[in-house]
């Protein structure tokens, strides 16, 4: 195991690695630029180490300047969290390079499943049902007709190198697919360095369904179940729960298969969530591989029992998984909700500053992921993540039940939150039903 | 095709003008072998010039690295007046340019904004660090081998 590793992060996903680290008996270096540098968190690192100026170019996502640092701390290694430079196959190769450890995917693997289109022929060849589309970037504006009236519209363009929802628009039919390709190709280039475009069909109404699996050096791959995290606004997740609960154990278990295979196909290590969207006839398709552990990832601590960051560790530093399968149960329901400084009466846009009250829920089952305090600051450099609230219960009515009672006990003040968002939707009665789909927040909130 | 030294300064001098024209803080360019990485000032701080990696022997500091989380601002008292250089970087500071040689300043040394008073050792690239300021050394703040975050406190000026 190593004895000290360095979190190339910041916020609550450091404080989360430095518990794990703890407890594993590892020391934690902690990095921090100048907007960070009187966060409370940082005094439970073993060391802390200003690395730059508040912009994310020059500090969290500058690879020297966290590179120098690991070296002057002396560490074995890296773990990225999520964001940053978490899915940056150069920044695993740096690493590799200067003989650090990369708690992740290795170079190869993180491109490949980076690379939507790779990711989608992957897929296919593990068997898996992938959402019927263009095979591989489209050439041009005839090919991208062609295709489209074969699939049927709607379809979907998206960026092969985007992901996470960025990068994305959904035509109707001949007229606004030609008009949209330039744009979509342009806005690719920009954000992504790469205008490679392809076409899916365009599944309307859909769930997000998602597996969490591990993978470690010796080729054991093991899934912890899926979680849903339908309840989005414009393609950030505001909202999980683990199981998902429409899917029928069965199908369950197809949809965590098919996750393994996946996995297994792109020799993977590490800890990953393949991402599925799920039709109205609980059909569900292949959609992309994050390649590193997630923000909603508490949600299937809760159900399992499972530490996901002690995983991660466990395996970089070379440990194998000595659990099986049918050792993995799932108990009761855990649903989390995401509290950003954000202010949903203005359509949702960012509420920097001094949190003055900051009093968090308690009780049964409640946990509370923050690296918020009383008097500390939110800052305008970087997300709007405050806490997340997660919840564990036997069932999904005692759990949304806990939630309301948890999310109304929550008090920050004088910042705006999504609490009152997340009170709302979780008060409606097709959450209480689940019959939902991506688009219901929008609907709901706007 | 290699290039002679003066049309290699002048695209520098270009390079550097084109930064100045759009407002740019960093510029990078790699071409094959060669890499040339261009930095201006900073609001806080001084601007550094990245040299390609020296094939001298690299300096591996026999001191074990301190920690590092605050800046190592000795008692404070009537520092009023005193111009400080700071770290623009992490990494590894050292007082002369190798073990054999005598530190670039001292107290009492005498510095221009262009003068050298130290190197930060970062991924084995040695950063020669500028005072950015005009006065005198009056106070030493790191030992060679220490290691340095960004921010850190280097020396004390007195201004002229």
């Amino acid at each position: 195991m190593f004895s000290r590793i360095l979190i190339a992060n910041r916020g609550e996903i450091a404080l989360r690695i430095i518990r794990a680290c703890h407890e594993l008996g590892i020391e934690a270096v902690a990095v921090y630029s100048q907007a960070d540098a009187d966060a409370e968190y940082l005094r439970l690192a073993d060391e802390a180490i200003c690395i730059g100026p508040a912009r994310p170019a020059e500090s969290y996502l500058s690879i020297p300047r966290i590179i120098s640092a690991a070296e002057i701390a002396d560490v074995e290694a890296i773990h990225p969290g999520y964001g940053f430079l978490a899915e940056n196959a150069h920044f695993a190769e740096v690493c590799a390079e200067c003989g650090i450890a990369f708690i992740g995917p290795t170079p190869e693997s993180m491109q490949l499943l980076g690379d939507k289109i790779a990711a989608r022929e992957l897929a296919e060849r593990a068997r898996v049902f992938i959402i019927p589309g263009s095979e591989g970037a489209i050439e041009d504006e005839a090919e991208a007709i062609k295709i489209a009236n074969k699939i049927g519209y709607p379809v979907i363009i998206k960026a092969a190198a985007g992901g996470g929802g960025r990068g994305m628009r959904v035509v109707h039919n001949d007229i606004t697919l030609r008009a949209a390709i330039g744009g979509a190709r342009a806005e690719a280039e920009a954000a992504f360095k790469n205008g490679a475009l392809y076409l899916e069909k365009f599944i309307s109404e859909p769930r997000h369904v998602e597996v969490q699996v591990i993978a470690d050096k010796a080729g054991n791959v093991l899934h912890f179940y899926e979680r849903d995290c339908t309840i989005q606004r414009r393609h950030q997740k505001l909202i999980e729960e683990s199981p998902c609960p429409v899917l029928e154990e069965k199908r369950r278990e197809e949809l965590c298969k098919a996750a393994l295979r996946v996995v297994k196909e792109a020799n993977y290590v590490n800890a990953a969530t393949v991402e599925f969207l799920l039709d109205k006839e609980n059909r569900f398709y292949f959609m992309e591989v994050n390649t590193r552990i997630q923000v909603e990832h508490p949600v299937t601590e809760m159900v399992t029992g499972q530490d996901l960051i002690k995983w991660q560790l466990k395996i970089a530093s070379g440990q194998t998984i000595d659990l099986r399968q049918k050792d993995i149960k799932h108990t009761g329901v855990a649903i989390e909700c995401r509290i950003n400084a954000e202010d949903p009466a203005k359509d949702f846009s960012p509420c920097p500053g001094r949190i003055t009250k900051f009093i968090l829920p308690g009780g049964i089952g409640v946990r509370v992921d923050t690296h918020q305090c009383q008097g500390c600051t939110v800052s305008p450099y970087y997300d709007s993540m405050i806490a997340k609230l997660i919840v564990h219960k036997k069932t999904r009515d005692q759990a949304i039940n806990t939630m309301k009672r948890a999310l109304a006990e929550f008090r920050i003040e004088p910042i705006k939150t999504t609490i009152p968002a997340c009170m709302e939707i979780l008060s409606h009665s097709d959450y209480a039903s689940s019959r939902i789909d991506t688009g219901f927040v929008e609907r709901l909130l706007g | 095709m290699s290039e002679n030294k003066e049309t290699k300064l002048q695209r520098v001098k270009e390079l550097v003008e084109l930064m100045k024209a759009n407002d740019l803080v960093e510029l990078e360019i790699a071409d094959g072998d060669s890499k040339i990485l261009l930095k201006r000032p900073q609001p806080v701080g001084p601007t550094i010039t990245q040299l390609s990696p020296v094939p001298a022997p690299v300096i591996t500091p026999a001191v074990p690295v301190e920690q590092t989380v605050q800046a190592q601002t000795p008692a404070e008292q009537q520092d009023v007046g005193l111009a400080e250089i700071k770290s623009p970087i992490v990494g590894t500071f050292y007082s002369a340019s190798s073990p054999d040689s005598q530190p670039y300043v001292d107290i009492g040394t005498r510095v221009s904004p262009d003068t050298v008073v130290c190197i930060v050792e970062a991924m084995k690239v040695m950063n020669e660090i500028k005072a950015e300021t005009s006065g005198t050394i009056v106070e030493v703040l790191c030992e060679t081998g220490e290691a340095v975050e960004y921010g850190q406190l280097l020396f004390k000026v007195k201004p002229d």
